[in-house]
């Protein structure tokens, strides 16, 4: 469902089925509307079986890497005699991704089933839903559908009377965007500075409390139960274009468009079409400059890669960019590119985590040129600087929160390169020399 | 065992060692910043990134093991260009201002860049500015030139246990903050200046005394305690500047204790014996050492002789002294000053000991008696002498008991100066020798300044005075004298001064 726009025809609603549904986020509502289901059917199989079913549906993590979800949980091997961990990364702190936040405004039983599931299936007791801190709904919400999970007997130490335990704890973050990264994540859960690890040790091996750990996409949890349900088949059904990319995807839309909102669609489904359909296409009197369709880190893309674009993993990397984690922010020609992609360094230049040395300076001097060409003082010798930082800045550190940085700058003026230059190329008028002349 | 070929050279190495450890062993220096031996592993410079064949990226040589086979470049144009990278961004906000600096000369930063770095800054806009802070202790810190490599952070959590240190804020905004009500005050603070690779932790004390080009480096062994913290004697124009430490794995690691640190202006003390002074009448005359040796011998010849030592002595004059006590038929004692030990936490066996001597263990090895007094057990009619010990709460009475007093020191304090000879010695900075720690480690020091005036090594004098009275060999070198502890002491036996080398070894029947 578009909410908070209404539903369209053409969407795939499974996750987004009950957005805007108050009654759906209790428990008693959450029941009504068949919730819980995958979880009592996934508790009498073995956690092998589930991870078979969920490897078998393809679903890929929604988080923005697309790794192969049944993959990651037979990371998790059984009987190591270590206690196992399942984390949710319910941070979503990637600009222009809100998305999960739905998800957990108006359905918080669908995550709690799906935390549950998942916990099960990788042999862990105890899921930690990591909440971003400037979520304050849905972490009431998630909060009370938790309590409400453990006063019916769904959560603790006889989970739906199978004798199994299963624990949740939901932490709150305190609104850092480094600590969507997993590994950081994990530091925060564990009271230390959210600051990435190195890899190795991966976290299936070494990670909350130095203890095997599978790290979560909200949507990747919550749409789980849907596939125990109705079967890997019917997941594996819904796909328009790659074989790779199956099932449905929630992408929130944010900009210069005429109807922003989340909108669930079947991977593979035409950009244009759900640019120009589902999203109302531009405002009156505008037309569409650029999109970046996965949050800011991706590559920004031009319209004619956009509306070329099939939606699924594959398809936005034959058109230049990435998936990531489905935020789809639209510019349109009113709007100045340079403007735009400083002030996306500056953001990351705040939230560098300070570590690895290239992003601790590289971001904050990529921002300081930025603004500076923006401001009608730069030169084209920035502009090689700027490729040059952006090239020390890819592939080099901890984490990717560095190239993260590097992405929106170079797809930026490789794409828009006359929008830099006519700034530079603009008159400079400094009062005091000219008062000297 | 991993065998792998790093710039060329093969090297085996064990299991687990990191691609930066495998190529100090095979003689190839990584560039890094924030990897250091004694702490763990934090990755975060991204300056020791070299390629591995076969491997997509860089990679980062500290956090990486050695694998079978590997082949590893440090100087391809990929690795030197990602390096050069590093270093151009941490000099955009640095201060570069190696001028006056007290780091410049011994500074990572400085040896890197000029190894592999930019020749010229692309910065085109103001630096951040932050301003210099008083972490407590002997540490200031001066923001700007940090490069946040975090070893000082580290290395209190880790080794000192006491997390006084963090990383404040987030981005190029980060620097290193105090948490709040803590100081860098505990013991073994000090040592975040020495894991400092630039210019950001200085020491108070030594704060631009000297530029580290002009100082003269001498290893030597702190007299702090008992414990024998390998150190590195920083002089400048024969005086002392420092001390730091110097790494003995099986000692102090890369560690010393402020205590010990900041405890050397007694070495430059001016009030020094200058010359062998024999008593004539009423007052104390200057001579030469030809006429004050047979002095001294005189004044021995046929005594009881009581010997009250300082344990600060090397293991050679405490031996030598001792031949003197057992020819004579006398006792000799020595007194440890003590104090609260203090242990560093994060590694094993080291600490501030309670004995603030360094060579305690050596003395009682050799037959000096461990008393409360220093004048306890002295007989009248004895000959006292007196080897630089503290006799500073001997009465009055008790040095009326001897016949006569031989003063062999550094200094000639006032109650002595009824001594009939007086024989100028060196300190241990001035000289050379071995001191037995508490675990019964024989360490090598050496020489790091000269002696004043007529002053020699007291080994030397006690061996002039034996030969004198026809007991003993004169000794001109310290290992002479070494050989003949190793043949007469049988805690000593087997030993070699050149095999000590600069770590020690351990003598025989000892607990360790």
């Amino acid at each position: 469902m578009g909410y908070p726009q209404p539903s369209h025809e053409r969407e795939t609603p499974v996750l987004s089925k009950y957005f805007g549904d108050r009654d759906a986020t209790s428990l008693d509502g959450w029941r009504k509307r068949g919730g819980y289901e995958g979880l009592r059917k996934a508790l009498s199989m073995t956690p092998a079986e589930i991870v078979e079913i969920v490897k078998a549906s393809g679903l890929r993590g929604r988080g923005g890497a697309g790794f192969p979800t049944g993959i990651k949980w037979s990371f998790m091997k059984p009987g190591d005699g270590k206690p196992h961990y399942l984390c949710c990364n319910a941070d979503e702190s990637e600009p222009g991704t809100f998305k999960d936040r739905e998800i957990m405004r108006w359905t918080p039983h669908a995550l709690v089933e799906g935390c549950a599931l998942g916990a099960y299936a990788i042999g862990a007791e105890t899921a930690y839903v990591y909440i971003r801190g400037e979520f304050t709904e849905p972490l009431a919400r998630m909060r009370e559908a938790v309590r409400e999970a453990y006063d019916a007997g769904i959560l603790g130490t006889n989970s739906m009377g199978t004798g199994k335990r299963i624990d949740i704890v939901v932490h709150k973050g305190a609104g850092a965007y480094i600590c969507g990264e997993e590994t950081a994540m994990m530091n925060s859960i564990e009271g230390r500075r959210g600051n990435p690890r190195i890899k190795p040790p991966f976290p299936a091996v070494s990670g909350v409390f130095a203890q095997p750990t599978t790290i979560n996409n909200v949507e990747t949890l919550a749409v789980v139960p849907h596939i125990l349900v109705h079967g890997a088949d019917w997941y594996k059904a819904m796909c328009l274009s790659s074989p790779k990319s199956t099932g449905s995807k929630l992408f929130s839309v944010c900009g210069n468009i005429a109807r922003p909102g989340n909108y669930e669609v079947t991977l593979g489904f035409p950009f244009k079409d759900f640019l120009y359909d589902l999203c109302g296409g531009p405002l009156p009197g505008r037309t569409f400059k650029a999109v970046v369709p996965g949050g800011i880190s991706v590559p920004i893309q031009t319209m004619e890669e956009a509306e070329a674009t099939k939606m699924d993993y594959e398809g936005f990397i034959e058109q230049g960019s990435m998936l990531g984690s489905g935020g789809v922010i639209v510019f349109d020609d009113q709007q100045n590119m340079v403007k735009q992609i400083a002030r996306a360094a500056r953001f990351f230049a705040h939230e560098s985590c300070a570590q690895c040395t290239q992003c601790r300076e590289g971001t904050a001097w990529t921002t300081r040129i930025m603004e500076r060409i923006r401001d009608g003082e730069g030169t084209h010798e920035d502009l090689d600087t700027l490729f040059s930082i952006a090239d020390n800045m890819t592939g080099k550190t901890i984490c990717v929160l560095s190239d993260s940085c590097a992405v929106p700058v170079v797809s930026g003026i490789n794409k828009f390169r006359s929008e830099f230059e006519a700034l530079i190329k603009k008159p400079k008028f400094h009062p005091v020399t000219a008062a000297v002349a | 065992m991993v065998n792998l070929t790093i710039e060329g050279r093969p090297v085996s190495v064990p299991e687990g060692t990191s691609i930066l450890e495998a190529g100090r062993r095979a003689g190839v220096l990584i560039p890094h910043y924030c990897y250091h031996p004694g702490l763990s592993i934090a990755g975060n410079c991204r300056m020791c990134l070299v390629e591995v064949e076969k491997a997509p990226k860089l990679a980062p040589s500290c956090a990486t093991a050695v694998a079978e086979g590997q082949v590893v470049h440090i100087y391809t144009e990929k690795a030197l260009e990602a390096r050069k990278g590093v270093l151009e961004m941490l000099l955009i906000n640095h201060p570069l201002d190696c001028p006056i600096c007290d780091k410049s000369g011994e500074c990572e930063l400085q040896d890197f860049t000029y190894q592999e770095g930019p020749a010229k800054s692309r910065l085109r806009d103001p630096k951040r500015f932050n301003p210099i802070e008083d972490f407590g202790g002997d540490v200031l810190y001066t923001t700007n030139r940090c490069i946040l490599c975090t070893r000082c952070v580290r290395f209190m959590d880790e080794i000192a246990q006491d997390t006084v240190l963090n990383v404040s804020e987030r981005g190029d905004r980060a620097l290193i903050g105090k948490f709040e009500g803590k100081e860098l005050t505990h013991t073994w603070a000090g040592n975040v200046i020495d894991l400092c690779p630039v210019g950001a932790l200085l020491s108070k004390d030594s704060l631009n005394k000297a530029r580290s080009w002009e100082l003269d480096h001498a290893p030597s062994i702190c007299t702090g305690c008992s414990q024998g913290c390998n150190i590195s004697i920083d002089t400048r124009d024969n005086t002392v500047i420092r001390l730091r430490p110097r790494p003995n794995e099986e000692v102090n690691k890369y560690f010393m204790c402020d205590v010990g640190r900041l405890d050397y202006r007694w070495i430059n003390r001016q009030d020094r014996i200058e010359v062998p002074l024999i008593r004539r009448g009423e007052s104390l005359a200057a001579s030469d050492w030809d006429v004050a040796i047979p002095a001294a011998a005189a004044l021995l010849d046929g005594k009881r002789v009581f010997v009250a030592a300082s344990p600060n002595l090397s293991n050679e004059t405490l031996h030598l002294l001792g031949k003197l006590v057992a020819s004579a038929g006398g006792s000799g004692t020595f007194v440890v000053r003590t104090g609260p030990e203090a242990p560093l936490p994060g590694v094993k066996d080291l600490s501030l000991r309670a004995d603030r001597a360094a060579n305690g263990t050596g003395a009682e090895l050799l037959g000096f008696k461990r008393t409360a007094s220093p004048l306890d057990g002295l007989a009248s009619g004895d000959v006292l002498v007196v080897a630089d010990a503290d006799l500073s709460t001997a009465t009055a009475d008790e040095l009326a008991l001897p016949s006569a007093i031989l003063v062999i020191g550094t200094t000639l304090p006032e109650n002595l100066r009824s001594a009939s000879v007086v024989l100028p010695i060196a300190n241990y900075a001035e000289e050379e020798g071995t001191f037995t720690n508490l675990r019964g480690r024989v360490q090598r020091f050496s020489q790091a300044k000269a002696a004043p005036g007529m002053a020699r090594p007291s080994w030397w004098v006690v061996g002039d005075i034996l030969a004198a009275l026809g007991k003993g060999d004169a000794y001109y070198l310290a290992s002479e004298v070494f050989a003949a502890m190793a043949s007469d002491v049988s805690a000593f036996a087997g030993m070699n001064y050149d095999a000590l080398g600069m770590r020690g070894a351990v003598v025989s029947g000892s607990a360790r």
